[in-house]
């Protein structure tokens, strides 16, 4: 239905804002599969710092990653309140931890605009741009880059 | 007639293939034991044909000619004509493999060599032996079944002729038509129609190129048999003709009524093509009836593999959901005896029942397995001219499909290897006093949840001396090791050992036993040896019967829950009873039976903590793996010994060394199964098989 003015004009995507260690984050929502309130994860071992452990979701191993981390903002001491937020790529499903998800928002790609060269190289490698909505700062997360596309990177 | 056929028809009729290719098989064992009827050539016959007429349909030629060259062969021997000795039969059974080969080679779209098959048809020739050309090419088809025979039972009046008219194809291609004939016939008198089409094949499985009818006809004339003969003329040596001249006046009234002018319907095919196909009357051949009935008495029914493991995946929802409601129930302490606790129990054992059934949907008998080997037994015993026979047992023992599948190959290098090296040459075995045949047994059976597949061979047992100077010389093992019998045997498994002085094209290719033995590994099985001197030896292979569901122990590791599978673990031990040495600066071993093994920490091994220092309030896990190698692994506790759920961790995530995979627990949460082998190995490093034999010796 998106696809329809595709071409003519910059298109309109719907996002799923989130909040992380502070700050404003969004992904598309057509990777979002669902979002679930913080389950104790089962450690995995030998895997990196920002891989919580992994879940049980209806019977599929689902790995967790702290997002926080993975930006180099910091480990989240995930509690109750926290979410996770269960997004596919590809064939993998992968869950983003996260403090709260706040907002599903229309963002048009013409108000999309480039991370600032300011920013640290560890936030522009995952962030695809930025934009301004309900007078907050929203980072677009690029999800390949922030899940690595084959688990066997991750460890 | 071209017939556009989609792949799905293709799909079936492979699938299909493989079925009568089994019944054949199964037929050829019966004719080996000496138990054949019969109906068993009947069986067989009907499988090649059926073949046959499948590929006829896909235009699969070279499967064509050789089946119908082999059919024609199975035919002899159908009719008596052929006498079913040793030679025979080993002819046969090769061009069963053929035909097998074939199928597979049309199936994938492969070449064949055609030497093989050149070489079978003409010993197939030789068979056959000097029967003309155009009698095997009638003879393979159904023979009328002389249905009509109420004409020619009763007798008819003077100048009543009878004449069977069956063309071959030779009289289509040439451009006659029996429609002009049966008309030119019409002129000499009144002449009566019948068409037998009992000869006609199942559609899907027609050729379009040959024909299949036969005409009986009843001609009233005043004509001597010569004009009769005469209007055949130019079809002579075209087709079969028969004419005889009846001669009672009793007229079958039932005969009369037959149809008076059937030209017109004769007519209506298209010209010089195939009168067979147009017409199929519901009177089906009698051996496609016979098929059919044998269908029948085992109903069974195609269902695509991802239905199956769809089911067995929710299955295992259903058994996890149970396992976290009876757990919850348990916390809200109701009393004993209340109808929830009842009726959770009943629902537990359905959900177990349903469990088993669907996971026996998987199972397969190993049959199909073992008919292989049988093969892979001839070409063996072909190859190293030692005189062999494959015992099978237990063969409708049900295995998980993929297990059988991915069994396949390990099992044809153990049975090439049981033949190859385990069998002595027939002079040896004669001043032995053993009958010249050597015997190769290969049994599947259930035992204790598991599947034990056994090939024990009669020859003379390994050579343990032979052995051991090999590995000694390949600096497998050193010199001065002291090795019992058992680990000798089992130096056969190590990678490049291989005992064959020159390295025979069967089974010395560089693969080794090794390789066979890591296959049945990845499928959570075991393989073990045992061998007698002079008597033979004996290759156990113990595999789970599924690849779905594990029996684990469930064990606590630093506040993680995890469950090591039940096959790795030899027994539990208290630390504080055992004797315990340390080694090195952190290194610690236990003295069990006589034996040093190393002791490691789970949890230390997973990175989730630093190795206690005091173990008095752990346990010791005595796992071996199937290298012979044993390590004590400490883990905290131990809860339960229960089936889990096998899930896999790479679709989402990856390997992870030293987890085998993971599981679901009652209460939802993700358990971790734990690799031993690949614990211990990550330990040891990159361990040669020296230190292995070192370890434990």
């Amino acid at each position: 239905m998106l696809d329809d003015v595709a071409g003519t004009r910059a298109v309109d995507r719907e996002v799923v804002a989130f909040r992380v260690a502070g700050q404003d984050f969004c992904i598309d929502i057509m990777s979002v599969r669902e979002i679930r309130g913080w389950t104790e994860t089962t450690i995995l071992p030998h895997a990196q710092r920002y891989v919580k452990g992994v879940i049980n979701l209806r019977g599929s191993v689902v790995p967790v990653v702290d997002l926080s981390e993975r930006l180099g903002l910091g480990m989240i001491e995930p509690g109750p309140r926290h979410v996770i937020i269960i997004t596919v790529i590809g064939t993998q499903t992968i869950g983003l931890l996260a403090e709260v998800v706040s907002d599903i928002l229309t963002v048009n790609d013409e108000t999309m605009q480039p991370v600032p060269e300011i920013a640290s190289e560890s936030a522009r490698a995952y962030i695809s741009g930025m934009v301004v909505a309900q007078e907050k700062m929203i980072r677009k997360i690029d999800l390949a880059k922030v899940l690595p596309a084959n688990g066997r990177e991750l460890p | 007639m071209s017939i556009v056929l989609t792949d799905d028809f293709r799909e079936s009729f492979f699938q299909e293939c493989e079925d009568l290719l089994e019944a054949m098989n199964d037929g050829f064992r019966l004719m080996a034991d000496d138990q054949h009827e019969i109906e068993t050539v009947h069986a067989v016959f009907r499988a090649v044909h059926s073949i046959k007429g499948g590929a006829g349909a896909f235009g699969l030629d070279a499967l064509v000619d050789f089946s119908h060259h082999f059919e024609t062969a199975l035919d002899k021997l159908r009719s008596g004509k052929l006498e079913l000795d040793d030679e025979v039969l080993t002819l046969f059974q090769r061009c069963g493999d053929h035909l097998a080969d074939l199928v597979t080679a049309a199936r994938d779209g492969a070449p064949m060599d055609k030497a093989v098959g050149g070489q079978l048809n003409t010993e197939l020739n030789e068979v056959i032996g000097a029967a003309a050309p155009e009698e095997a090419l009638d003879s393979h088809d159904f023979q009328p079944m002389g249905l009509d025979l109420d004409l020619a039972l009763c007798p008819v009046s003077v100048g009543r002729y009878q004449i069977i008219f069956q063309p071959w194809a030779e009289l289509f291609r040439s451009g006659n038509e029996p429609a002009l004939l049966f008309r030119s016939l019409s002129r000499l008198g009144v002449l009566t129609i019948r068409c037998d089409c009992s000869a006609l094949p199942a559609f899907s499985e027609l050729d379009c190129l040959k024909p299949y009818l036969v005409w009986h006809l009843t001609l009233e004339s005043d004509e001597t048999i010569d004009a009769i003969t005469d209007a055949f003329e130019f079809v002579e040596g075209m087709c079969r003709l028969e004419i005889t001249e009846a001669a009672a006046p009793d007229l079958d009234l039932t005969a009369l009524d037959e149809p008076a002018d059937p030209v017109p319907e004769v007519l209506s095919l298209p010209n010089g093509s195939d009168p067979g196909g147009v017409r199929a009357k519901p009177s089906l051949p009698a051996a496609a009836r016979a098929e059919t009935t044998n269908r029948n008495t085992s109903a069974t029914i195609r269902v695509d593999l991802e239905r199956v493991d769809k089911l067995i995946n929710l299955v295992g929802e259903l058994v996890i959901k149970e396992a976290m409601l009876s757990q919850s129930i348990t916390k809200i302490a109701l009393p004993s005896e209340n109808e929830v606790s009842v009726g959770l129990e009943s629902l537990k054992q359905l959900a177990g029942e349903i469990q088993e059934g669907v996971m026996a949907i998987r199972a397969q008998p190993v049959k199909p397995m073992f008919q292989r080997m049988s093969r892979i037994v001839r070409e063996a015993s072909i190859a190293t001219g030692k005189r062999v026979r494959l015992v099978t047992q237990g063969e409708h023992t049900e295995v998980d499909k993929t297990v059988i599948e991915r069994l396949v190959d390990p099992l044809t290098h153990m049975i090439r290897n049981a033949v190859d090296h385990g069998l002595e040459d027939t002079e040896t075995r004669r001043k032995a006093g053993k009958p010249e045949e050597g015997t190769v047994i290969l049994s599947a059976a259930h035992r204790s949840g598991r599947v034990m597949i056994d090939i024990s061979d009669d020859g003379g047992g390994i050579n343990r001396a032979r052995v051991r100077k090999i590995a000694e010389e390949k600096g497998l093992v050193a010199p001065d090791a002291d090795l019992s019998p058992v680990e000798i045997d089992n130096l056969l498994f190590l990678p490049g050992f291989s005992s064959k002085e020159e390295v025979s094209a069967l089974s010395g290719r560089g693969v080794g036993l090794d390789v066979a033995r890591s296959e049945v590994q990845s499928l959570g099985g075991r393989v073990s040896i045992t061998s007698n001197p002079g008597e033979g030896t004996t290759f156990s292979i113990s595999l789970p019967l599924t690849l779905a569901v594990l029996e684990g122990m469930v064990i606590d590791v630093a506040g993680q829950t995890m469950v090591v599978p039940i096959t790795a673990i030899q027994e539990t031990l208290q630390p504080r009873t055992a004797e315990i040495h340390p080694v090195g600066q952190d290194g610690r071993v236990v003295v069990n039976r006589e034996r040093l093994v190393p002791i490691m920490d789970l949890g230390e091994v997973f990175g989730l903590r630093p190795a206690p220092e005091v173990l008095d309030n752990h346990v010791l896990l005595l796992v071996e793996t199937d290298n012979n190698r044993h390590c004590a692994l400490i883990v905290d506790g131990i809860q339960d010994q229960r089936q889990v759920v096998i899930k896999s961790l790479e679709s989402n995530y990856g390997h992870v060394n030293g987890v085998a995979a993971a599981t679901i627990l009652g209460d939802g949460r993700i358990a971790l199964i734990i690799d031993p082998d690949g614990i211990i190995r990550d330990a040891t490093g990159h361990a040669g098989s020296e230190i292995q034999f070192h370890s434990v010796g």
